[in-house]
């Protein structure tokens, strides 16, 4: 039953990334507004993907690097839902959906692996770090897609060659200002996991930080980001050099989310965490 | 057979001074529209002017005549002699005339190729002919297959897409830094037209304020008046530098004015919000290098033109698929022009059945004696049914003959056959 919610949504969303695409291309609002709808009602079906899944595992589905890359999909597109009503930029998704899309098709070819749930996944906080962080990392996500999409255009308009993107892309302002946005909500979840995961830790380990190397990175993540923000509101960087470093932290990020789990050995390492 | 005809002038074929003469905006658009009218043969017409152009459209059976008449008409109005008109004017006749239309009401056909305002003006030309009745049929048809011609070019293509002149270029650059322009502070330094242009395409995007300087103070009184701005002293603009957003120079200083160094330090003091300078002076006046600094975006006026003559090629390039679509609708409206032609004949040829089968009911109902109303019903039926399947097929063939030649031979063959013609023979004494 699953599998039909999640080929369906997969479904949706590579419709969805053709239709944005083709948006992008020919400028035609009436293909970009039926492209978000398309994307709309492939993120409901994906919600209930992941509810059933949350439901039959008693556990939040990032367990498994499968379920963790289709999750930071779902991330991804809502936190583009959540800026496309503040922003109203059709263009963002011609970015953000095929990049969604992409992590959605890499996770649909690994296979899947049986996990065992421990009861340690069970309980209030867990749900509550995981939520935060990687609605965090969909956040910061998008403020790495608006970063690209700023160089691109102050690139143009600097340079003084305006190409094709010129007239499709939105202005510096919009985009230096989602990048903004996203930054500083980014934050915000990304604190909140962090210090969640450290009351389960507490729980589960008995301390609040054990020098995990995922606590490291994130950690390391956290001053990345935390050094941007303090650039932009104090030294009051913006333009190019925080899209620069809003992309810079988001590889930190993305080491963080992908390879501390396979490189290293901890606790929050897919290995450890199917219990195999 | 009824013929369009477009006689007309435009940028290309006359000069500025003989489309003032022949304009009608000096003369009462409702006066010129009756003696339009009025002219003997035309049975259609609609009177296009604008600055750019004058075109009467019109149907006619007689073409030759009318034709003679609209000139002689255009000749009387702008008191310039026929024969001297003539080499400025171009007749259109038919496919030439539709096409011609189409491409006016694109904006194929105008001076800046894709400037929208054209299809408004045709709008309102037509809208004057409807007042005025002089349009029926086939110009209401023509007219609206124009208008949503125009439409589907520009949303389709993309000929009005990009700015063709340097003062929209700039906006059209402001706006992609700054989104929208609305509360944007402009200090204008220095006068000259196309900067004045700008900072009127600058006002209607609703920017805040516009500050003037100029090395004269009174004239920098009298620009700041006429943009309801202030004026401000050469001395106090490196202090403006802090508040404003867009820079447009177009001072004659042979040195620049605004230095690397100065924009630098400005930009520590607006915490980087960007800064845009449209330089428009030649020698310039805004130090090449200030374009490094990051967040400022410095255009001169070669940029400038550059931007406009790549978006003229574009929209050469967008011209090319539009000229497609006009091609395409063309066909579609002479053959929907032809289905015209049968059209008398296929009404001559129904009414002339129907006055049989009346006259032949009535005899026969009068003779049957009495009927109850639903056997008068079933009889009248039968014989509205058997006119209908005998002149159905005819019909079909007639409609489904395209090419004139051989349609006119068989409207010609169907009106014997049928004796359309013969009543008004009959009546003529030979």
């Amino acid at each position: 039953m699953d599998i039909v919610f999640f080929r369906l949504t997969l479904v949706l969303y590579l419709t969805a990334t053709a239709g944005f695409l083709f948006f992008i291309i020919k400028k035609n609002k009436k293909i970009g507004f039926w492209s978000h709808r398309i994307l709309l009602a492939g993120f409901a079906l994906n919600s209930i993907y992941l509810a059933v899944g949350y439901y039959q595992l008693g556990a939040m589905p990032v367990l498994t690097f499968k379920t963790s890359l289709s999750f930071f999909s779902w991330t991804i597109i809502a936190a583009y839902i959540i800026f496309q009503v503040r922003f109203r930029l059709t263009v963002l998704g011609s970015f953000v959906v095929p990049f969604s899309a992409f992590l959605m098709i890499i996770s649909s070819t690994i296979p899947i692996s049986s996990i065992t749930v421990r009861p340690l996944f069970k309980g209030f906080w867990l749900p509550v770090h995981i939520a935060t962080a990687f609605l965090g990392d969909g956040i910061f996500a998008i403020a790495f897609i608006a970063g690209v999409m700023y160089l691109i255009q102050e690139h143009q308009i600097k340079t003084k060659r305006l190409g094709a993107f010129y007239s499709r892309l939105p202005s510096l302002n919009s985009l230096d200002s989602i990048n903004y946005h996203a930054i500083n909500y980014g934050f915000l979840l990304l604190t909140i996991g962090m210090i969640t995961g450290s009351i389960v830790a507490q729980g589960a380990h008995g301390s609040y930080w054990r020098w995990d190397p995922k606590e490291v990175w994130s950690l390391i993540t956290w001053l990345c980001y935390a050094a941007l923000l303090h650039q932009r509101m104090a030294v009051g960087w913006r333009g190019r050099r925080s899209a620069i470093m809003s992309i810079g932290c988001f590889f930190v990020l993305i080491f963080t989310f992908i390879g501390v789990n396979f490189l290293m050995e901890g606790y929050h390492s897919f290995k450890s965490l199917e219990g195999n | 057979m009824v013929t369009i005809v477009d006689i007309g002038m435009n940028h290309k074929t006359a000069p500025v001074e003989l489309r003032e003469l022949v304009a009608f905006g000096g003369h009462n658009i409702d006066e010129v529209m009756n003696s339009v009218r009025s002219i003997k043969d035309i049975r259609e017409s609609i009177v296009l002017s604008t600055c750019n152009r004058v075109e009467i459209l019109f149907t006619t059976d007689k073409e030759k005549e009318a034709k003679g008449s609209v000139i002689e008409f255009l000749s009387h109005i702008s008191g310039i002699k026929s024969e001297e008109l003539r080499p400025a004017l171009y007749i259109y006749d038919n496919e030439e005339a539709i096409r011609h239309i189409f491409r006016v009401g694109a904006s194929l056909d105008s001076m800046i190729v894709g400037e929208p305002q054209i299809l408004g003006q045709v709008k309102e030309a037509y809208r004057t002919a409807v007042d005025h009745k002089s349009s029926s049929v086939i110009l209401n048809r023509l007219m609206h297959r124009t208008f949503s011609l125009a439409k589907r070019i520009r949303t389709e293509t993309d000929i009005s897409g990009s700015a063709v002149s340097v003062s929209f270029a700039a906006v059209e650059l402001g706006k992609k830094i700054f989104g929208d322009l609305q509360g944007k502070k402009v200090v204008l330094i220095g006068a000259g037209e196309m900067a004045e242009l700008a900072a009127t395409y600058l006002l209607n995007n609703r920017i805040a304020r516009i500050l003037v300087a100029n090395r004269t103070f009174t004239r920098a009184v009298e620009l700041a008046d006429r943009f309801h701005g202030k004026a401000i002293s050469f001395q106090e603009i490196g202090d403006q530098l802090l508040e404003v957003d867009i820079v447009i120079t177009s001072t004659a200083s042979p040195e620049p004015i605004i230095s690397l160094n100065q924009v630098r330090k400005t930009m520590r003091g607006r915490k980087n919000r960007p800064l845009f300078f449209i330089d428009i002076a030649v020698p310039r006046n805004v130090e090449s290098q200030v374009n490094g600094i990051a967040n400022v975006f410095v255009y001169d006026i070669d940029d400038l033109s550059g931007i406009v003559e790549s978006n003229i090629n574009k929209r050469k390039g967008e011209a090319v698929k539009a000229e497609r679509m006009v091609a395409e609708e063309v066909i579609k409206f002479t053959e929907w022009l032809k289905t015209l032609d049968v059209v008398p004949t296929i009404v001559d040829l129904k009414d002339k059945c129907e006055n049989i089968r009346r006259i032949e009911l009535k005899k026969t109902l009068s003779s049957l004696g009495d009927l109850t109303p639903e056997q008068r019903k079933a009889v009248e039926n039968m014989t509205t049914s058997i006119a209908k399947k005998i002149l159905n097929d005819p019909i079909v063939f007639l409609r489904r003959k395209k090419d004139r030649a051989s349609r006119n031979l068989y409207l010609d063959i169907a009106r014997k056959l049928f004796n359309l013609d013969s009543d008004s023979d009959d009546i003529k004494p030979k």
